[in-house]
Parts: structure tokens; C-alpha cells; sequence
């Protein structure tokens, strides 16, 4: 066989996408809010991307304008290596799909169960009869662990957990082969949060999707993630594997993200160095000169003010985007 | 031997609903010593809130604290008319919410609310409580006190926020800080600095902390004493080694089973089954029963006892109570 035939076709590849929105600030003026400023991944099938960072730093944004809820301000998505456009996006939301972060609000409270993860079957015209479509609702219902007497209920009457669920059984509907799950168990509590992530990981063993899996939680998103992606005011600044990530995290960020995740066992938490960062998050409307983390660096340097450093392969496709490590 | 200085006794604190009665705490026992950190971890709806709510008396007002007895230095405070239940507010005791934007007042300057509180409680005049106002600031790591005190609460960051908050419930020395999931509309980072500051000016105020929180991991590194509670009552309690290393009730077992693990390991989580418990709902014997992979027959039927497993450690679980009848039984037969 030759070299080309054995490398896998990337399933999502996301290039230069950037995001921004017009934001009044006062007199008529309107200044660019940057939330995604050039992001490129690539998602493998059946992957898992990670993708952390804290909040206003662009994550969900990323997640949403490859689906294309925005419409992106530049970049590229291609899918299987095809360009996706605002023209064929119809076509490609049949290959990718989401899962929202509230179980509660992303769900319409007057549409049942049935109707609920039915719509995109409708939608996308995929049965033939009434009954075809029931037989399918059932059968997804089924694949995440709802009971199926459920069908003609409404949204109210379940749990957080369920209702989770609910939305991922929708997201399921049209067969899709990528998912963005945008922090889909961060509303839940911590035991129905185990038994939704365990869905996640059987149904990709079972149906193959591959995830981007946006979350704010370094241990649920280590713990289901093959490569892990950090971003910080709308840029990747690492991007490596997983485990590669949590034991050698290279980026300056990165290092002290990891450090403030509390860990859940006494002698390990109270032993851990934490590398506690001096102030907040800079507001994207007024972005520092140069990288974006330098105000909170204590690595930085002058050459950080005038430059942007370049997301740069330091082996093993471990990405860092940092001048000084 | 440490001082006592909160003591509650069999908390029952339920909420009159017109679908009828919700038993939020069911039996709450335990004990604070000074300058201690207690940590109470439970899912939502376990009432964790509700008991600390029912120690400030701030409960809703179709909440009622039923029976029980809460003790502060031996007085029961469920007793207190509302003057000396407002001397016991912010002086002996204060609390921090979850949501520090929604807990400050938007329409006045972070000064004239930190004021408030000092003016209330101590006989300092106007220009003596502006200047405890701006070192409190100063103490939990405010840059410019001066400038803050003249802003309003949307002008600073959630961290901030959390910062002035932490600073108006300390201002008045109280005995007791109650910290009800302080950092969880926070971020990692800012959590990281929230976390380090309440235990940095624990140490140098010697207060004693109530941490309630869902996040197992904050309580890891923050409690000397913890206590787990589901469906309104205490499960497990015991020093943070105690719940972490031995614990010794299902769901204390089922809870830490359920969390990612931090080593490179994968192993697959094990969640709990089932779904939380209704409140209007609730079962004759052990809460947590429904959900419980090891419930015996006797579970169903009747409320498991508190048990003594060690001198710091207590367990209300049938598990327990047959292993040591085994135990006897073993012993009896030799």
C-alpha cells in the first residue's frame, strides 16, 4: 500500500477561523469584539479534541462558528476535505451536530420527548413513514439509556441528567459523524456527570463519532479527551495529547491551569504547589500588544509585547505557542 | 481539646410548597470547633445550602426551621429574637453566596456596603469605617482601595466581586465565616486565588470556615473536617482522610468512584445509577437506597443509625452495622 492510502483523511479541518463581533462603544462607533482570533485544528475520526480555557476565552465561540450558528469573519472548515459553506451548510449539519451546555433552556418545554428528537429526522426528511420515524426515535431513545414509555413527555418532567440525554438523543438523530458537545456536563452533578461521560465514550465506541469536547473541567476533559487543545482569549496556545499535556504542559498557561485544578484527594491537594496568576483575564475588547498572556506571564519578556508567538511543533505534535519554553 | 463553638442538633428545617411539605433537612448533627475548617459536600438538593441558610436564619419564607437546636458557644440562637439575631448576623457569623454579582447591591458604591456592615456592628464613626472599609480591601488583595471604594459592583470582575464579598462578611471579625459554594461561578484560576485567600486569612484571623460546596476536590484541599450529605441528612463525617481514604458509606464510595482520576490511567468512571432523590418524595428507609448497589432489605424498611467508626469518624449506613454484627457474630462463635 502506499504512504498515502494508510493516512487517515482528517474529518474536520479547521483553518484560520476567526470571529469577530461589533461591539457600540459609544458615539456610533463600533469596535471588533475578537473571540476566536485564527484558530487551526484538526479532528481525527472517531477522535476526541479537548478544548479548555476559561470563560471568555472563546471556546463555545470556536464550537459554534465551525457549525456555522455564526457566520465565521475568516477561516476555513472543511469536512472530509470539503469546504464548508454558509450555501451547503444544510447538507453538512446532517454531519455535524451539537449538544448544548443547559440541559434546561436548549430544549423547547412545548414539544415532547418524541417531537423533540424527532424534528431533525423531519428536518432532514429521513423516513419514509410515520412508523419508520417512531421505530428511529425509539431506537435512539434507547441508545442513551431513556426509558421509552418517556416518548410522550415533556421536557419538565425529567432530570438534568435526562434531559442531557434528550439532547444528545437529538444530536444523534441524523447520524452524524462529529459532535460538539459544548460543556454538555458541566450543569450536572458530579454522580450523574460520571454516567453521562460514560455515555459519551460508549456511543463513540459503538457509532464511531468524533468529539470536540469543549469544557472548563481539566479532569473530566483529561479524563475523555485523545488530544487536548488550551486556549486563552481567543487563541490555541498549547495543543498536544492528552496525557502528554497533563505531565508536560509546556505553555505558561497551561502550567498554572493545571496547577489550580483542585484535585480530589487530601494529601495530594494540601501537598500542591498551586501557580496562582496575579489578576484577571484582560477584556478581549482591549487585547495586549503581542501574546495576550503577557500581562499575567512571569516568564514575559520585551519580544512578547511586540510579537505573537506562532503556535510551533515541538515534536510529537505537541504545539506551543510561546517564545520563552 | 479545641473550643466548641457551634453545635447543631438534629436540624430539621423543612419548606411549606403547595405540593406539600419538603423535608430539605432531615436530623443534621455536628459540631464546629474554632478555627476549624468544615467542609459539606452533597449534590444538589441535599441541603447543604438549607442547613447553612437555617444557621443565619435567612431561609426563604416559606422555610421553616421544624425542630432541633442550633448552638453557638452554648446559646441556641433558634431562640434569638430578630435584635440579637441581627447582632449574630455579620458579627458572629456571615456568610458568602455562590453568585457574588447577584449578592451586591448594584445600585450602591462597594464602600458605602462594606460601610453598612461596620457601622451596624462596631462604634466606629463614618470616617474610621471608610478607612477599616479600604484595609479590608487592602487585606484580601484588592489593588487601589481607595478607587474601589467609589465603584459599583458591575465595574469589577467576578473574582473581584467574590473579593469584596469575602471582605464585607470578615469585616466585623465574626466567629464564623459561612461559605456557601464560593468559588463555583468562578474560574480555575480565580478559584485558585479565592480558595488561597480564605485560607491565608484563616490563618491570620483564626475564624472558623463552613465551606459548602458540590466540587470534591476544593474540599480536599481546603477542610480539616468534612461532612457528605444526601436527600436532607449526613451520610458520612469525618477528618478529610477519614471520607477520602476509608470511606465508609455507599454514596461517599459512589461519589469518589464517579470523579476522573488524575493519573494517565483511563479507567473507565463508575457512576452512580438512578437519578437524585425528590425531596416530596422521600423513602421510609435510607435515602440513598434507590441508588445504592449494595441496599439490603432492612435499607428499604428503616433509617440506618449514626455509627461511631473511629474517634473522629461517623457513618449512617446499614453496610457498617453488619459488618460488625458479623464481627460479634465471629466473635461470639470462637
Amino acid at each position: 500500500m502506499s504512504n498515502e492510502e494508510k493516512k487517515v483523511q482528517k474529518l474536520v479541518e479547521v483553518e484560520g477561523l476567526k470571529q469577530y463581533f461589533p461591539v457600540k462603544s459609544g458615539w456610533g462607533k463600533t469596535i471588533p469584539l475578537k473571540a476566536v482570533d485564527g484558530v487551526s485544528f484538526d479532528i481525527m475520526p472517531g477522535e476526541t479534541l479537548g478544548l479548555v480555557g476559561e470563560s471568555g476565552c472563546g471556546k463555545t465561540t470556536v464550537g459554534r462558528s465551525i457549525l456555522r450558528l455564526y457566520e465565521p469573519t475568516a477561516g476555513e472548515v472543511r469536512y472530509n476535505g470539503e469546504l464548508v459553506t454558509r450555501k451547503n451548510m444544510h447538507e453538512f449539519r446532517k454531519e455535524m451536530q451539537m449538544v448544548f451546555q443547559d440541559p434546561y433552556s436548549s430544549l423547547n418545554p412545548r414539544m415532547t420527548v418524541e417531537d423533540i428528537i424527532g424534528e431533525p429526522l423531519d428536518v432532514h426528511k429521513l423516513y419514509t413513514t410515520k412508523g419508520e420515524r417512531r421505530d428511529k426515535i425509539l431506537h435512539l431513545m434507547e441508545l442513551v439509556g431513556l426509558n421509552a414509555e418517556h416518548a410522550t413527555r415533556y421536557a419538565h418532567e425529567f432530570s438534568g441528567g435526562q434531559r442531557q440525554r434528550i439532547g444528545i438523543a437529538r444530536a444523534l438523530a441524523v447520524d452524524p459523524k462529529f459532535i460538539v458537545c459544548d460543556e454538555p456536563v458541566s450543569a450536572l452533578d458530579v454522580s450523574i456527570q460520571a454516567q453521562v461521560i460514560n455515555m459519551f465514550e460508549e456511543l463513540q465506541e459503538k457509532l464511531g463519532v468524533a468529539y470536540l469536547f469543549i469544557a472548563h473541567d481539566l479532569l473530566v476533559v483529561h479524563h475523555i479527551s485523545n488530544r487536548i487543545a488550551v486556549m486563552y482569549l481567543g487563541k490555541i496556545v498549547e495543543i498536544a495529547d492528552a496525557d502528554e499535556l497533563n505531565d508536560n504542559p509546556m505553555h505558561p498557561y497551561t502550567q498554572s491551569l493545571l496547577s489550580a485544578v483542585p484535585i480530589p484527594d487530601p494529601k495530594i491537594a494540601k501537598a500542591k504547589k498551586r501557580i496562582v496568576l496575579e489578576g484577571d483575564v484582560p477584556s478581549p475588547l482591549k487585547m495586549p500588544s503581542g501574546c495576550a498572556f503577557r500581562t499575567r506571564c512571569k516568564y514575559a519578556t520585551e519580544r512578547c509585547a511586540q510579537e505573537c508567538p506562532a503556535l510551533v511543533d515541538r515534536g510529537n505534535g505537541h504545539k506551543v505557542a510561546c517564545f520563552n519554553q | 481539646m479545641s473550643e466548641k463553638i457551634l453545635e447543631v442538633k438534629n436540624l430539621h428545617t423543612s419548606f411549606f410548597t403547595d405540593s406539600g411539605e419538603v423535608r430539605a433537612v432531615n436530623g443534621v448533627s455536628f459540631e464546629l470547633d474554632a478555627g476549624k475548617i468544615l467542609g459539606i459536600v452533597g449534590e444538589s438538593g441535599s441541603g447543604k445550602s438549607v442547613t447553612a441558610y437555617s444557621i443565619m436564619q435567612i431561609l426563604a419564607s416559606t422555610g421553616k426551621v421544624v425542630d432541633g437546636q442550633i448552638l453557638y458557644r452554648g446559646e441556641d440562637i433558634l431562640k434569638y429574637n430578630k435584635d440579637q439575631m441581627r447582632q449574630f448576623r455579620g458579627k458572629k457569623c456571615s456568610i458568602i453566596f455562590q453568585d457574588p454579582m447577584t449578592s451586591l447591591n448594584p445600585t450602591f458604591t462597594i464602600g458605602s456596603q462594606l460601610m453598612e456592615a461596620i457601622l451596624l456592628h462596631t462604634s466606629r464613626n463614618k470616617q474610621e469605617a471608610h478607612d477599616r472599609a479600604a484595609e479590608m480591601l487592602t487585606l484580601v488583595g484588592v489593588n487601589e482601595p481607595e478607587k474601589r471604594l467609589k465603584q459599583y459592583p458591575h465595574e469589577l470582575s467576578g473574582g473581584m466581586r467574590q473579593r469584596v464579598m469575602i471582605a464585607m462578611a470578615l469585616a466585623c471579625e465574626p466567629d464564623i465565616l459561612i461559605a456557601d459554594e464560593p468559588t463555583t461561578a468562578l474560574d480555575v484560576t480565580i478559584q485558585a486565588q479565592i480558595l488561597e485567600l480564605m485560607q491565608e486569612l484563616q490563618k491570620k484571623l483564626g475564624m472558623a470556615i463552613i465551606l459548602v460546596t458540590h466540587d470534591l476536590g476544593v474540599i480536599a484541599g481546603m477542610c480539616d473536617e468534612i461532612i457528605v450529605m444526601y436527600g436532607g441528612r449526613v451520610c458520612e463525617r469525618g477528618t478529610a482522610e477519614d471520607i477520602f481514604y476509608s470511606p465508609k458509606h455507599e454514596y461517599t464510595k459512589g461519589l469518589l468512584r464517579s470523579i476522573p482520576s488524575t493519573g494517565n490511567q483511563k479507567e473507565k468512571l463508575v457512576p452512580i445509577g438512578g437519578t437524585p432523590i425528590n425531596l416530596l418524595n422521600m423513602p421510609k428507609g435510607c435515602a440513598f437506597c434507590a441508588r445504592c448497589s449494595e441496599a439490603m432489605k432492612v435499607c428499604l424498611e428503616a433509617v440506618p443509625e449514626e455509627i461511631q467508626l473511629s474517634h473522629s469518624h461517623y457513618a449512617s449506613c446499614w453496610m457498617n452495622v453488619k459488618d460488625l454484627m458479623q464481627k460479634e457474630g465471629g466473635a461470639s462463635n470462637e
